[in-house]
């Protein structure tokens, strides 16, 4: 008869109340200090998070490295919009029923998500990987630009979405695209600024009910 | 709108101190360090959310103490506003308007509009170019948003070119066709802002003018000038040629950053050639000129807060400033002297209600009122 092993238990909350540079092995210490580098993640969040690990069968834990390395080790980025993807190409671009005459030009592979999570939009994406940001040491050559542009002339693209940030750097990348296509027969457009649906009129800030006042838009009844 | 009542609890040197005031004038006399500005302070607070001496709330509650509470009851037409500010070490600041707390501080700036004449206004005149471009878009943006986001997004733009053109002389190489999107989006935002401003100084002028041919009898002239490189050449056509010196220099050369107001006593610079009391007149002229751009921007006057501000001024000047906030363009009036007699021989000659405190330390005696 196998004896059954001795079950090490740890209390969180007694180890909470511990100097966190102080744990008591160096392996645990380095574990914690790999949770602690992901974003959102302190060291205390990182030392609950490790002893929550440590407390689960062999199985378990072992599924959750396997799975963090497969996909490290097989998502892609897809070769034409840089959206992430398992094969050359990602399932948008490789699916034959998306619009590719409209592109859809998105700072990083969030966006890509929140617009598809709206089931709006049909077409095609390209994913910059930024915005123009010489303080954060990002020049237009840093981004998927050159090939944002080559595409136009590749593709039969005819309409492209600008849907970067309205923050000055978003402003300021989509008017560094805008200048280099000056000369072709793209048609861009940028996504509609204004009141938020469902928005009471006194509690919207000010610019953006004069912006949205500006740019008014026809009124067909619904 | 007027404020009624003043209630302090342990804000600055005061322990507990509850103040009836006038809707006209309002003197607070006694020696220097008595507490006199606290008392302005406080009434600057309820309309600011903030000291205008410092912007460190903790430093403002009496010493030993823990907390700090300053409360105005304010008529306003028929209605009272009752606004509360209260403020705990380690805590955040609490404003309440008849007891409903503000989720933003920033709501509540704006609902009691207030000038201050203080002896600091004298950086005005004696500190860089920065401290005049502060006073003149502190004002237009109190009431113009679109004019604080133009200004804003200016900065950001001009900080970016400015960093592009640092990197250029650490590494040679610049990317020109970013320098020109950063040109584009400073010439939108930059022209806007030099129209504003342009507008504000052409409104401004007059009526500043006006009030220092008063205060000074008519002995001396004076200028107001908004002095821009915007305002002879294009803004475009300055940026492009003035790229090579930009990147020559490491820092954008041209721009609405550079702007400056110029005070002119006759022909010449009032920095260089005014005196003490021509500065401080201008000074003042220049406030009570603010004070009417408010008043005609929100409709209502806002209350006016003079403080130490007779200090080292001629009797004349002294008399010709009281007389001319006492009448009834202005509205209800704070002003702080360490010379009682002084104040009190020019307000017995006027009429309308004035109310004369005392004030000695930590305390507050009503020496005088009329009605
Ligand atoms: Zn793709």
């Amino acid at each position: 008869m196998e004896q059954p092993k001795e079950v090490i238990t740890f209390d969180p909350n007694e180890f909470v109340l511990m100097d966190l540079n102080q744990l008591p092995s160096r392996l645990l210490e380095n574990a914690v200090n790999e949770f602690a580098k992901l974003p959102g993640i302190g060291k205390k969040t990182a030392l609950r998070l490790v002893l929550h690990l440590l407390n689960q069968s062999e199985t378990d834990t072992m599924q959750f490295t396997k799975t963090i390395e497969e996909m490290k080790k097989q998502v892609k980025t897809c070769n034409k919009c840089h959206n992430i993807s398992e094969d050359e190409l990602c399932s948008i671009c490789s699916n034959p029923n998306r619009d590719n005459s409209v592109i859809c030009v998105v700072e990083s592979i969030k966006e890509v998500i929140a617009i598809e999570n709206t089931s709006q939009y049909k077409g095609l994406y390209h994913v910059l990987g930024g915005r123009i940001s010489p303080m954060d040491g990002i020049g237009p050559k840093d981004l998927n630009i050159e090939s944002l542009i080559e595409r136009t002339t590749k593709e039969p693209i005819h309409e492209m979405i600008l849907a970067l940030s309205t923050t000055m750097e978003g402003d300021t990348t989509s008017f560094y695209i805008y200048r280099k296509l000056s000369s072709s027969n793209v048609v861009l457009s940028t996504l509609a600024r204004g009141i938020s649906v469902g928005d009471e009129l006194e509690y919207a800030d000010e610019i953006t009910l004069g912006r949205s006042l500006v740019n008014r838009i026809p009124y067909h009844g619904k | 709108m007027f404020l009624q009542h003043l209630s302090l609890v342990n804000f600055k040197n005061y322990g507990g101190l509850e103040v009836e005031l006038s809707s006209k004038i309002n003197c607070f006399t006694g020696n220097n360090g008595v507490g006199k500005t606290n008392i302005l302070d406080a009434i600057y607070y309820l309309s600011f959310c903030k000291s205008f001496l410092s912007n460190n709330d903790a430093v403002n509650i009496k010493h030993g103490d823990a907390l700090f509470v300053v409360e105005g009851r304010y008529q306003v037409n028929d209605s009272q506003e009752l606004i509360y500010c209260g403020f705990e070490t380690g805590k955040r600041k609490r404003f309440k308007r008849n007891k409903k707390e503000y989720e933003k501080l920033a709501d509540h700036i704006g609902l009691i509009p207030l000038v201050m004449i203080s002896p600091y206004d004298i950086n005005l005149i004696t500190g860089g170019s920065d401290e005049r471009r502060k006073f003149v878009d502190g004002i237009i943006s109190q009431f113009d948003r679109e004019y604080l986001f133009d200004l804003q997004r200016y900065n950001r733009v001009l900080a970016q070119r400015n960093f592009l053109l640092k990197q250029y002389g650490k590494t040679g190489y610049i990317d020109d066709s970013v320098l020109d999107i950063y040109d584009e989006e400073l010439v939108e935002t930059g022209q806007q802002i030099h129209i504003k401003r342009e507008d504000f100084v052409s409104r401004m002028k007059p009526v500043f003018q006006q009030y220092f041919t008063h205060i000074s009898k008519g002995r001396e002239t004076v200028s107001l000038i908004y002095n821009s490189g915007l305002s002879n050449q294009n803004f475009r056509e300055q940026l492009q040629s003035s790229r090579d010196k930009d990147k020559q220099a490491r820092f954008s050369t041209v721009g609405i950053h550079k702007d400056d107001l110029d005070f002119m006593l006759g022909d010449f610079a009032m920095r260089r050639l005014g005196s003490q009391g021509q500065q401080k007149s201008y000074l003042v002229a220049l406030k009570l000129a603010q004070f009417e751009f408010i008043y005609q921007q929100c409709g209502f006057k806002p209350l006016l807060l003079l403080d130490d501000v007779f200090d080292k001024l001629d009797s004349d000047r002294v008399e010709q400033i009281i007389m001319l906030v006492a009448q009834n363009n202005f509205g209800q009036i704070f002003i702080t002297d360490t010379n009682p007699q002084r104040i009190h021989q020019v307000l017995s000659q006027i009429e309308g209600e004035y109310y004369h405190y005392h004030v000695s330390p930590n305390q507050l005696e009503r020496v005088y009122e009329t009605i």
